[in-house]
């Protein structure tokens, strides 16, 4: 519950981001250029003036919208191809089986960079690349659950019953594997936080001057002996909201699954 | 025996085309005419004549795909337009760098993560494993450039104790490569370690109540033995296979290594060819890293089935 405490905690500061945040994320001042934390800036200020503190608190937006987005677009494509591998069977299973094998190969990071460097660097073309790299996995995952719960006397029944397939899969298969496919997504969702942060940290997600964690830990890192705190509260904050989202996936997972207990 | 051995290799036929065609395919992404786009900013009309002459566009797309895998069998990858040097060559020269970097962080990943599942498993429930599951959660949840910039700030800028950057050759100087290497190592090791500890404890849970297991422990033998010989050489059975799936990250983690610590290794190249708009290395080195995946969880599953007796019947 401390995952869940620490997400809606995050959830809470890219919702009241414009009236929190003490100065504009945008805004530079040459006469405070890196400036160490103090009271008029808590967590100091970046290499052109602007404040670190706002920047972080902005960047929250882009690194919770690249999570959720993400792995919305992995569900979106993952469950129905999934369920249709599962249900259909014979050689559409294989083909998708394959395909998703062919994906699995290419390394995660990797795919998603290839795709950004592709589709052009920008926020909304790193979540298609992480989203379209973490799709395989959940049409494993659907596949999975759809082979082990077709065979259970309900669907046996329905089917009996003369129920078209689309209303058994969706009434009746959908229904009994959505536990494990919320695990999943928690937990992706965590992993798509950090291919986030990596791919604007490489320069191929959020375009600067917009606040994203990642890309602000990449100026940083010019800056490590000068402007260590540059460095810190970003990538304190790409660890907290990772670690929230591992842990209520845990939490769920433990929760929902009585076998994982 | 022999047709699970076939059977396994006959899978990766079919995955690897699949996975030709997926690089392929990469480029059909790319917005407008892909002669100009590839020829880059100065759209010398030369160059993107070559370029389309070269990547046979006037031709419909399975016919180009077969001219592309045609190269690509014959060992051509295509040629960067940056550095104009054949893809392979590149890739061969960046791979040493890469592999010794892995290597390393492979190593201290087993080290880390093989001991502290060990001792969480058998330490059950007791502050051991409660410190080893703080790590791990640690290990995944810490984003590996982030590690980076810290262990400099901490080892190089505060203490002054290891290089911040730079890499040298093992030939020229190996005490001055590994000072270099062994920050990068321990960053890309940190959440396969992570991972490994994971694997380890449930393996090792599950093996500690095994038959085999009670009955080593009845015959008088020291719970050492037991342990080591016993338990956890079972138990690194399935941490093998699952290990190599584990692998992919870890090179995905190499990209993020390189940038933070400049080492000129694979990931630095594919960095260096997404803003050099050089797609002809990208396309490469994906579909390298991707056919070295594949074979890697071959060999994971062969070495499974070796050391498995109950696979061999």
């Amino acid at each position: 519950m401390v995952g869940l405490g620490i997400v809606i905690f995050f959830v809470l500061i890219a919702l009241l981001a414009p009236w929190i945040a003490p100065y504009d994320p945008l805004e530079t001042s040459w006469s405070a250029v890196r400036k160490a934390p103090s009271l008029a800036y808590l967590f100091g200020t970046d290499e052109i003036g602007r404040d670190v503190l706002s920047r972080v608190i902005w960047g929250t937006r882009a690194s919770l919208l690249a999570g959720v987005v993400s792995v919305s677009i992995s569900l979106a494509l993952g469950v129905p191809i999934g369920m249709l591998a599962g249900y259909a069977g014979g050689w559409t299973d294989g083909v998708i089986s394959r395909f998703t094998d062919a994906m699995l190969a290419c390394p995660f990071l990797i795919l998603a960079i290839a795709l950004a460097a592709f589709l052009g660097p920008s926020l909304t073309n790193a979540m298609i690349a992480i989203g379209i790299s973490a799709t395989p996995i959940f049409i494993r995952l659907t596949r999975a659950q759809v082979l082990a719960v077709k065979v259970e006397d309900y669907v046996e029944a329905a089917r009996a019953l003369g129920n078209p397939h689309l209303r058994i899969a969706l009434r009746h298969i959908l229904p009994n594997i959505v536990a494990p496919l919320i695990v999943q997504a928690t937990l992706a969702i965590a992993a798509a936080v950090i291919a986030e942060a990596s791919l604007s940290f490489l320069g191929l997600g959020q375009q600067p001057p917009a606040p994203s964690w990642g890309s602000m830990l990449n100026t940083a890192k010019n800056y490590v002996d000068q402007a260590p705190w540059m460095s810190i509260w970003p990538g304190l904050s790409i660890f907290l909201l990772v670690l929230s989202f591992n842990l209520l996936g845990d939490g769920l997972r433990d929760a929902l699954d009585p076998r994982h207990q | 025996m022999s047709s699970y051995l076939l059977r396994r290799l006959a899978t990766i036929v079919p995955t690897l085309i699949l996975v030709s065609m997926l690089v392929f395919g990469l480029q059909q992404l790319l917005p407008g005419d892909p002669a100009i786009v590839l020829a880059g900013e100065d759209r010398d009309p030369a160059a993107v004549e070559y370029l389309r002459e070269k990547l046979h566009l006037d031709k419909p797309l399975p016919v180009r795909y077969a001219y592309w895998i045609g190269g690509v069998l014959r060992g051509d990858l295509g040629e960067s337009l940056r550095v104009q040097k054949p893809v392979v060559e590149l890739v061969l020269e960046k791979l040493p760098v890469t592999l010794q970097l892995a290597s390393m962080a492979i190593l201290i990943a087993i080290l880390i993560g093989v001991t502290a599942g060990v001792i969480s498993a058998v330490k059950k429930d007791t502050a051991w494993d409660y410190a080893a599951n703080v790590f791990a959660l640690w290990g995944l949840s810490t984003p590996n450039f982030w590690l980076g910039i810290l262990m400099i700030l901490l080892f190089a800028v505060q203490l002054g104790w290891l290089p911040a950057s730079g890499y040298v050759s093992p030939f020229e100087d190996l005490k001055g490569n590994l000072a270099a290497m062994i920050m990068p190592a321990f960053v890309l090791g940190n959440s396969f370690a992570a991972v490994l500890m994971r694997h380890t404890r449930s393996a090792m849970l599950q093996v500690l109540s095994a038959d085999y297991v009670r009955t080593a422990r009845a015959k008088g033998l020291a719970e050492r033995v037991v342990i080591l010989k016993h338990a956890l050489r079972n138990a690194l059975i399935p941490v093998i296979t699952l290990g190599a799936l584990g692998f992919g990250e870890l090179l995905g983690g190499t990209v993020l290594t390189e940038t933070v610590f400049t080492i000129p290794g694979f990931g630095k190249l594919v960095v260096d060819a997404v803003f050099n708009r050089d797609y002809a290395v990208v396309q490469g080195v994906v579909l390298f890293t991707a056919s070295a995946y594949i074979l890697l969880n071959l060999l994971a599953d062969l070495a499974y089935f070796l050391v498995n007796p109950r696979m061999r019947g």
